[in-house]
């Protein structure tokens, strides 16, 4: 694996999170609890296609073979998606929607924060406008875990069952592979497992305000963010998203 | 019993240098929460750098029909306004 | 349009020598174009309607969130899915805008929500079509839009000062909507044959349905006469599609699609274009709640806040538990 590779497939991980994790929340247009929630979703999900459309087209331009961001989001595979799984899991209720938000959201900040100083100036450049949409997304994503776990018994009862059903997803994000150490090597990105430490600080300060209890269990499921072993829900996700590329191939829209 | 959210009302300070401003409303559960829906509904469109929000109910407000006592007595007080003022050309920009 | 056969709340216009002292005032102001503001005198018949026809348009824009939303999952590149979102959520913007209106009123919006879960308030007849292809975006952000324009811009000038603010915002945020359904639409026809059948299709499906926003003709429309000396309402039915159909036909034209209507004929004594009378019987048959989707569109709309209830609910148990322990420090 060259530099170049590794680096190409480092940014598909980036630009899969916010393309599927965008989708996802565009999915609640239109059904949303109130209308300012509506509108709300609406920004986060704008915010995270804008992202993708940067990591997506920086990804195109160091692999040098003529895709853009476009090609690489609607002509890709299952297999060739590399996203955490944590993103591709089902919307179900509105709980467990920002409770998938509020631990992407942790993450991610965590994660761009250090991409700001990146040794890679197109990574550092969008890492930093990025990471102030973020910031905000994890103020409200926390602000509403927090509402709704302190809110009434259902409510904190949905939020517990969210958590519980999203946290084996969690373990996924700090671990490390190939990609991950030729980047730590180039001084492009931080190791994964160097983050858990201030997620663990955000997640911990949060969920213990929503007074939700972490589950104990340290099991983690993988395989997406190498592509290995993506969910059953992602080839449906992409089904409807790629079909008007795949129906009508080489259209302009 | 309703379990609506309480209506705020919304003020923005549109560019740096301006007072804010009255843009409309929205329903929150609290203050924090009705700034951030603020944000998200009333600046989608770059149309702000300061938001005050305020619940609905702790505005007070004069009523239509003492426009009249409250008013109009300023109509007649026109030398309150430098136009009423003549001041020759001479003597230069005033 | 988004107001559609609002019945005024009362038969027949007083002439001055019937109405109070207090009305004849009102009637003044409104005649020289003085807005009316929530806390002045009106009359009940006034607020009455007002708050029929600011909520059906309210309960349009956030109905009319479900035909468009149905492609957002969809869009074929990353571009359009974030100018639909974008375009949807301002659908949900105004909604809000509009409720906020009706709410200074002494109506709230949970009230309105609740008449409409009911069935006992409308919104357009147009949300009850299905987009069926992606052209359908283009044509519903350039003819649905461009005719919901057409009655806003006249709307501005509304003599309630809330309603006539939330259509001047309303109005500047729209004008993004048409031209970007214009701009989706032109790719189709201008593309593959398959893209320009896609376009013809929306099109041939849409025309009718779009002039039918306008509401039955100026002959059957029986409610509109005191809404038009309140200057609730500013043009006519009749008027506002004219004008309608005056600027869209050519833009037809210019897109190399079929008229959708084989009576479209330009009118030289007139100065308009000539068309086809919709079939009002299809219209009647959408208010009645018997349109392609009207079952399915309230459904969605009463399945998204049942849903939601939980999370109104506890998010506000939340804040008043915040602000208790605040009180009690």
């Amino acid at each position: 694996m060259t530099r170049d590779e590794a680096l190409f497939d480092f940014l598909l991980r980036l630009g899969d999170n916010t393309l599927i994790l965008g989708h996802r929340v565009s999915e609640w247009c239109g059904h949303a609890p109130v209308l300012e929630e509506d509108i709300a979703l609406a920004n986060t999900a704008l915010d995270m296609i804008g992202q993708t459309q940067m990591w997506l087209g920086l990804a195109a331009e160091v692999e040098g073979k003529g895709r853009d961001a476009d090609t690489l989001a609607f002509l890709r595979d299952a297999w060739d998606f590399r996203n955490l799984l944590l993103v591709e899991m089902p919307n179900g209720d509105f709980g467990q929607t920002l409770m998938r938000q509020f631990l992407f959201d942790a993450f991610h900040s965590v994660l761009l924060g250090r991409l700001m100083t990146s040794s890679d100036e197109r990574v550092a450049a969008i890492a930093a406008k990025a990471s102030k949409e973020v910031a905000y997304h994890l103020e409200r994503s926390a602000d509403t875990v927090v509402g709704l776990g302190d809110g009434t018994e259902e409510s904190h009862a949905r939020m517990q069952a969210a958590l519980d059903y999203l946290w084996p997803y969690v373990g996924e994000m700090f671990r490390a592979d190939a990609v991950d150490a030729e980047m730590v090597a180039a001084g492009i990105a931080p190791d994964p497992a160097g983050l858990r430490e201030e997620f663990d600080g955000i997640t911990t300060r949060v969920l213990s305000e929503a007074t939700l209890e972490i589950p104990a269990s340290s099991f983690g499921h993988k395989g997406g963010k190498d592509g290995s072993f993506h969910t059953e829900h992602l080839g449906h996700l992409l089904c409807s998203m790629q079909w008007l590329q795949r129906a009508y191939p080489g259209c302009e829209w | 019993m309703s379990n609506e959210w309480p209506l705020w009302e919304v003020f923005i300070r549109g560019q740096h240098g301006l007072s804010h401003r009255h843009v409309g409303s929205l329903h929150a559960p609290d203050a924090d929460m009705a700034i951030k829906n603020a944000r998200d509904v009333y600046t989608r469109r770059n149309e702000g750098v300061s938001i005050w929000v305020v619940e609905a109910r702790h505005i007070a407000a004069t009523a239509p029909g003492e426009k009249g006592p409250l008013f109009e007595p300023s109509e007649s007080k026109v030398y309150r306004h430098p136009t009423f003022f003549d001041i020759p050309d001479e003597v230069g920009h005033m | 349009m988004y107001a559609q056969m609002i019945k005024t709340a009362r038969s027949g216009v007083k002439t001055r020598d019937e109405m109070t002292d207090q009305e004849r005032a009102f009637q003044d102001k409104i005649d020289n174009d003085i807005k009316i503001e929530p806390r002045d005198w009106m009359p009940d018949d006034y607020r009455a309607t007002l708050i029929r026809q600011i909520g059906q348009h309210a309960h349009s824009e956030v109905v009319g969130q479900l035909p468009e939303g149905n492609w957002i999952t969809r869009a074929p590149t990353l571009e359009r899915k974030a100018i639909l979102l974008a375009k949807v959520q301002d659908e949900a913007g105004h909604g809000l805008y509009l409720y906020s209106a009706a709410e200074t009123l002494g109506e709230s919006r949970d009230e309105l929500v609740r008449l409409l879960h009911e069935g006992r308030m409308k919104y357009s007849s147009i949300f009850n079509y299905p987009t069926l292809n992606w052209a359908d975006i283009g044509a519903v952000g350039w003819l649905v839009d461009g005719a919901a324009i057409v009655n806003q811009v006249a709307l501005q000038r509304t003599s309630y000062g809330p309603y006539s603010r939330a259509m001047i915002k309303i109005c500047k945020e729209e004008s993004f909507h048409a031209r970007q359904g214009y701009h989706a639409i032109m790719k189709m026809a201008f593309g593959s044959p398959e893209q320009k059948r896609q376009a013809q299709d929306a099109v041939n499906r849409l025309w009718f349905p779009a002039i039918m926003m306008f509401g039955p003709n100026d002959s059957e429309s029986t409610h509109s006469e005191q809404s038009m000396a309140w200057k609730i309402k500013v043009k006519s039915n009749d008027e506002l599609r004219q004008q309608f159909v005056d600027q869209t036909i050519p833009q037809i034209e210019y897109l190399g699609l079929d008229l959708p209507d084989p009576g479209i004929r330009w009118n030289e004594e007139r100065g308009h274009y000539d068309f086809s009378d919709p079939d009002w019987s299809e219209f009647f048959d959408v208010i009645k709640g018997n349109g392609p989707c009207n079952v399915d569109r309230m459904t969605a709309r009463r399945k998204a806040w049942d849903d939601g209830e939980w999370v109104r609910d506890g998010l506000l148990a939340h804040a008043q538990k915040k602000s208790a322990r605040t009180a009690a420090e």
